[in-house]
């Protein structure tokens, strides 16, 4: 079953916020062997100019994907999740994400779109902190496979 | 840094361990990515690696190189083949190299990324900025 094409334009604001915890940059970083000790020592990342430790570039995918998620649960969207590959990601940034952030993420459906068999379904991502100053813009295509 | 500079090439060990402490990282639980069983239900050759682990890596690759961990200002690819992670202890290799392909009148820096696992090309369109 295709995507409903009306869903373009959508925009979902956020329904609560996300507040980055220096552990959980460190736990990011470490699991992608990411040492940089801005990552993991505050002192490091102050030396940069920064308040606490930064996370690495495609960090925001966590809060991106808990404000997505919901929204391509929607049943009259259409979207099977178990047909769902990762297509595009892309990240804008303004600044790097730093712990103690306290994210808002306002979802976008950019783009909904079949070709050769296949759906490609756009969110864009507008993150910001909850005192409105913009962090960084992530897109994500999707790419569902059609039923066999 | 000019236009042809070249960032000589990283590799990077992939195993399963990886996929799981990367999984309880990002949140990503997608059964795909640590089961085999339902990876070969849906249709896919066996358990593969998050595309965002190997987007992941490579933004490591150009931050190590640049020096600087916070000098990215955009960065985006589209994942054109799957990494398949065999369940021995030695899983598999990304190697990811770039090359500056402009530099704007304001100092940014445009690299072009290739990403391969395999011999095979894990990634188009990849591409960073980063100040210069």
């Amino acid at each position: 079953m295709p995507l409903d094409p009306s869903y373009v334009g959508r925009t979902y604001p956020p329904t609560s916020s996300y507040l980055v915890g220096r552990e959980k940059i460190r736990e990011f970083a470490t699991a992608i062997g990411a040492t940089d000790p801005a990552h993991h020592d505050p002192a490091a990342a102050r030396a940069l100019g920064y308040p606490d430790v930064i996370a690495p570039p495609t960090f925001p995918v966590i809060p991106t994907v808990q404000a997505r998620d919901p929204i391509i649960d929607d049943p009259g969207l259409g979207l099977d999740y178990s047909r769902v590959v990762h297509g595009d990601q892309r990240f804008a940034y303004h600044r790097p994400v730093v712990a103690g952030d306290e994210l808002l993420c306002t979802t976008v459906i950019d783009e909904i779109m079949s070709r050769g068999g296949l759906d490609f379904f756009t969110t864009r991502t507008e993150i910001a902190t909850d005192a409105g100053e913009p962090v960084v813009t992530v897109w994500c295509k999707l790419v569902v496979r059609g039923a066999e | 840094m000019n236009v042809g500079d070249q960032m000589p090439e990283r590799t990077y060990q992939v195993t399963r361990a990886d996929l799981v402490r990367y999984a309880g990282a990002s949140g990503d639980f997608n059964p795909i990515h640590w089961n085999e069983r339902y990876a070969v239900k849906v249709g896919l050759p066996g358990v593969i690696a998050h595309g965002m682990l190997t987007m992941a890596l490579v933004g490591r690759a150009v931050t190590e190189w640049v020096g600087r961990p916070d000098a990215v200002v955009d960065y985006g690819v589209r994942f054109t083949r799957p990494v398949l992670v065999p369940d021995d202890d030695i899983g598999t290799e990304i190697a990811v190299s770039a090359v500056v392909r402009s530099v704007t009148e304001d100092g940014l820096v445009q690299l072009d990324i290739t990403a391969t696992c395999a011999g095979e090309k894990i990634l188009a369109q990849a591409r960073a900025t980063v100040t210069g």
